[in-house]
């Protein structure tokens, strides 16, 4: 058996518990086999539960539990950092609970709270470096550690109660659709709830971050008047944020 | 590439180091313990990290990270190089320990003599290579390529494990040193996966530390294991035992008292026992020291 070979049965025995695998593995001690696998399970399970610990604290335990084997059936780790195993937890959770959107958007909050907490280090713009800028032409960059999601239950108020260690409210669609954002501030992540005018208005300046094309945007949602004013608001309301950290002049 | 890097002075973060023959006693920082690296004086001669926790693009861990560097020198002990994959090292990974590397000028360097990463699979375990011919051939393919890209001497530490080949053409300790003679690579002995994998294998641990080279040894790690069903586990959640504290006593004996720590990563105590117990491996290292000096007189 070439070492290549070895490893292939190995990663069929610990992902699949294939027992053709550990038969060809043939290894003394069988014993160990089982221990690297429990190592393995046990490892990624706790990965999750660290990196969901008010997702665990909503299900219970026991169907936290069964959802993160699931998980772990489904989709083996790949990146070479554990950290990343969490990434797709969510589209387990879509698929386990269709109906509790709820469910998948408190997950979004813990592992968006934890890329913001490592993302790349960025120094947010100063209001004083705006006082020359041909808005015509000012495309926004956001910091590198912003996240978006939109958002359609009240799953804001569920997860600060949890963190909290209050008792949540009964999980509820919002009557209109909004927004999550996520950031990191200094070295502190931060979760806002924004209302859907707001959250649109990031998806779009995530796009292509032109302000000019926001407030376009705005004007034929809102009107002339209160669209040009809620965009001077937003603009204000995110440099106070540190989520703008560069304004940059395109071309003309 | 053996070891010139090492030898020079840091002239950017606090402390100086002059790792030659580096020998002192450290711990591992753990989160539990950040406040206390921070904002106290801890009397310990380096600390050790899991490279991976601060393999990130920014924010607080790096940061903190810097702060503890500029009042200890660093070790980068890392988990998932995966030296003994048979589809070679992961570009990715080495370009970000790269630039941990570079950014915090470490001590030392290290990883396992393992594997956990086959065909994009990442197992995220340290998985037990077979002491057979190719298996020594790849894993010094992969060290080679290591040390090229970071451009220093690696560090390379004898996991625990719970089973073994049967086409095995080598013992672990001959397989050590055969790695350490092609590639030049230095060596983290692990003095309590030694007593695990003893008592697990039925090998003599002494016929172990006997069979390695010992001037290659740079650092020691100790750590508590646990009893399992059927095998010892390298669990890292109590305190040294004192089987391995007299396998350490022997180990020192036959490598110096070079740079030691104790790992702990499950039922994390406060600073101050893991102080007390770092107290003892700074005895016995004592001791050692005060032996050779009489036997050089």
């Amino acid at each position: 058996m070439t070492l290549a070979e070895m490893q292939r049965d190995f990663q069929s025995w610990l992902v699949h518990a294939s027992e053709d695998a550990a038969d060809r593995l043939s290894v003394h001690a069988a014993a160990g086999l089982a221990v690297y696998q429990n190592n393995y399970r046990a490892q990624l399970v706790s990965c999750l539960e660290h990196a969901f610990p008010q997702l665990r604290t909503r299900l219970g335990d026991e169907a936290f539990l069964h959802t993160a084997i699931d998980h772990i059936e489904h989709c083996p780790p790949y990146a070479w950092t554990l950290d990343a195993y969490a990434e797709h937890f969510g589209e387990t959770l879509r698929r386990r609970f269709p109906e509790n959107p709820d469910i998948y958007e408190l997950a979004w909050i813990e592992q968006a709270l934890s890329e913001a907490f490592v993302a790349r280090d960025a120094t947010p713009l100063s209001p004083d470096a705006l006082a020359t800028v041909d808005w015509d032409r000012a495309r926004l960059r956001f910091t590198p550690s912003l996240r978006i999601h939109v958002m359609t239950t009240n799953v804001e108020a569920v997860w600060s109660a949890l963190c909290e260690a209050r008792t949540p409210p009964e999980s509820e669609m919002l009557a209109e659709t909004g927004g999550l954002i996520v950031w990191r501030r200094g070295f502190t992540s931060r979760l806002r709830e924004v209302d859907a005018v707001e959250y649109r208005a990031l998806v779009q300046l995530q796009q292509n971050g032109s302000f000019i094309d926001l407030c376009e945007m705005l004007v034929t949602e809102l009107g002339e008047q209160e669209g040009v004013a809620r965009a001077g608001a937003l603009l204000a309301n995110w440099l106070g944020s540190e989520l703008i950290i560069d304004v940059e002049v395109t071309e003309e | 590439m053996s070891g010139s890097l090492r030898r020079r002075s840091n002239r950017f973060y606090g402390v100086r180091i002059m790792s030659a023959f580096f020998s002192g006693y450290g711990l591992g920082l753990r989160r539990e313990h950040y406040r206390d690296f921070l904002e106290t004086q801890v009397p310990v001669d380096f600390v050790e990290v899991i490279s991976e926790n601060f393999m990130v693009d920014g924010g607080q861990p790096r940061n903190i990270l810097r702060q503890v560097r500029e009042r200890h020198p660093v070790v980068l002990h890392g988990v998932s190089m995966s030296i003994g994959s048979a589809d070679g090292l992961n570009p990715a990974y080495l370009k970000r320990l790269k630039s941990l590397v570079d950014d915090i000028e470490p001590l030392f360097v290290s990883d396992h003599l393992s594997w956990s990463r086959i065909g994009g699979f990442n197992s995220h375990d340290l998985l037990p290579v077979p002491y057979t011919d190719e298996a020594l051939e790849r894993v010094c393919a992969n060290i080679h390529h290591a040390q090229d890209v970071l451009g220093r001497t690696l560090l390379f530490e004898n996991p625990s494990s719970y089973l073994s080949f049967p086409d095995a053409a080598m013992t672990e300790w001959e397989f050590i040193a055969e790695m350490s003679r092609r590639t030049g690579c230095e060596l983290l002995l692990d003095v309590n996966n030694v007593y695990v994998s003893a008592s697990n294998h039925g090998f003599d641990p002494l016929a172990f530390l006997d069979g390695i080279p010992a001037e290659r040894v740079r650092q020691i790690h100790l750590a508590g294991h646990s009893q399992g069903p059927d095998l010892l586990i390298d669990t890292h959640d109590s305190p040294v035992c004192t089987d391995v504290w007299d396998l350490y006593a022997k180990a020192i004996s036959l490598v110096g008292p070079v740079a030691t720590m104790i790992e702990r990563d499950d039922d994390i105590p406060p600073l101050g026992e893991l102080l007390q117990e770092l107290s003892i491996a700074r005895a016995l290292g004592s001791a050692e020291t005060a032996r050779r000096a009489g036997e050089a007189a």
